[in-house]
């Protein structure tokens, strides 16, 4: 039999563990979030320019959503890909594809030049900005997106880069938003491109 | 009976069989080469990537160890890998092992071969030739057939490759 008294330990122990647990799951939520967000503090400054010459750094982007990804010419497969969907996936957007800047920053400006560059793009939607900068420049936009590229020399003096394949989601204010992974359903891509270009979020 | 062919012979046989051959099929000894094909590559682009299907019908492995291209500098093994975000690509110089049996893919996201230095553009629709070159079968002459740009696998398997159509 339950007395009173004990009915209302109980009473309060639900309430005490209500409360811890909802501390508990609280803080397993933030530790989550830092867990799955290693894309954390994304958004420093950069500066480099684009395939026809004009500067382009976080600053000039305001205004304006823009996506960024990280590439080289030197690269057969995953590069041209993305270059390629990206300016299907702009085909289908149309007009709505104009409210957002996009832009492919190059991982290995030593060997793509302006001139290389220029004519590469080419080949894909002109509302993609191929842009690149100095070795120093180049590190600096690895470093406001937490991105990574690395040199890795092979066999007769030539060399690839290994760099973070996935694209970058950024809001008018310069805010990162997201990432865009070409793996995912086709769907899902424009729904988020859509996105990016209507409010600016992912 | 089969190891009595010489890749020399084969060569000839499917020199003779090429322009015939519209379902794009090459053998050389013991291995089935199925549908070479490649992608259109924007202009200037440094290199180019190739695909196929080897499949090993022998009693013995064999390795797929590159090749040549009278129109690219190198024809090379590579292995593309995506990991934890981050995209790599290696040479694979020892090449690409075919046990007895065994159909080995080289397809686009993974182990491919790479044109380096295409002294031309490939472009959707044209044939770019090659020589495969493996460590038992010998060299064996092939056509690359180049589809779109964004093709991920051969036309033959796949007639309905997204040009932003909506489905």
């Amino acid at each position: 039999m339950t007395s009173i008294y004990s009915r209302r330990a109980l009473f309060r122990s639900a309430i005490a563990a209500l409360l811890v647990g909802g501390l508990v799951s609280g803080a397993l939520v933030l530790a989550n979030m830092a867990e799955t967000e290693p894309t954390g503090g994304i958004g420093g400054p950069f500066e480099l320019t684009s395939h026809r010459g004009e500067a382009v750094s976080d600053r000039s982007l305001r205004g304006r959503p823009y996506l960024a990804f990280f590439g080289f010419t030197h690269c057969p497969d995953i590069c041209p890909t993305t270059l390629f969907e990206l300016t299907d996936l702009m085909k289908e957007l149309g007009p709505q594809a104009d409210a957002f800047n996009a832009l492919l920053i190059s991982v290995d400006p030593e060997r793509d030049t302006q001139n290389l560059l220029s004519l590469y793009m080419e080949a894909f939607d002109p509302r993609i900005i191929a842009v690149r900068g100095t070795r120093k420049q180049t590190d600096q936009a690895l470093s406001a997106f937490r991105a990574t590229a690395k040199r890795v020399d092979t066999e007769g003096g030539s060399y690839t880069m290994d760099h973070t394949a996935g694209i970058f989601l950024m809001d008018a204010d310069g805010r990162f938003q997201g990432m865009l992974d070409m793996h995912e359903p086709r769907e899902t891509r424009l729904k988020k491109l859509r996105n990016l270009a209507e409010v600016g979020g992912a | 009976m089969k190891r009595l062919f010489t890749p020399v012979l084969m060569f000839t046989l499917s020199l003779a069989a090429g322009p015939a051959a519209f379902a794009h099929d090459y053998s050389a000894g013991d291995l089935q080469i199925d549908h070479p094909w490649s992608r259109a590559t924007p202009m200037v682009a440094p290199v180019a990537g190739g695909y196929l299907k080897i499949t090993n019908t022998g009693a013995e492995s064999d390795t797929f160890l590159g090749g040549s291209s009278p129109i690219a500098k190198a024809v090379e093994v590579h292995e593309s890998t995506l990991q934890d975000g981050v995209a790599r690509m290696r040479p694979l110089t020892a090449g690409v092992t075919i046990k007895p049996g065994e159909t080995v893919e080289l397809a686009p996201g993974a182990t491919h071969l790479m044109f380096i230095k295409p002294t031309k553009v490939f472009k959707e629709g044209e044939k770019v030739e090659a020589t495969l070159r493996f460590e038992k079968a010998g060299e064996i002459k092939v056509e690359f057939a180049v589809q779109g740009m964004g093709a991920k696998q051969p036309a033959e398997n796949e007639d309905h490759q997204g040009h932003g159509a909506t489905p």
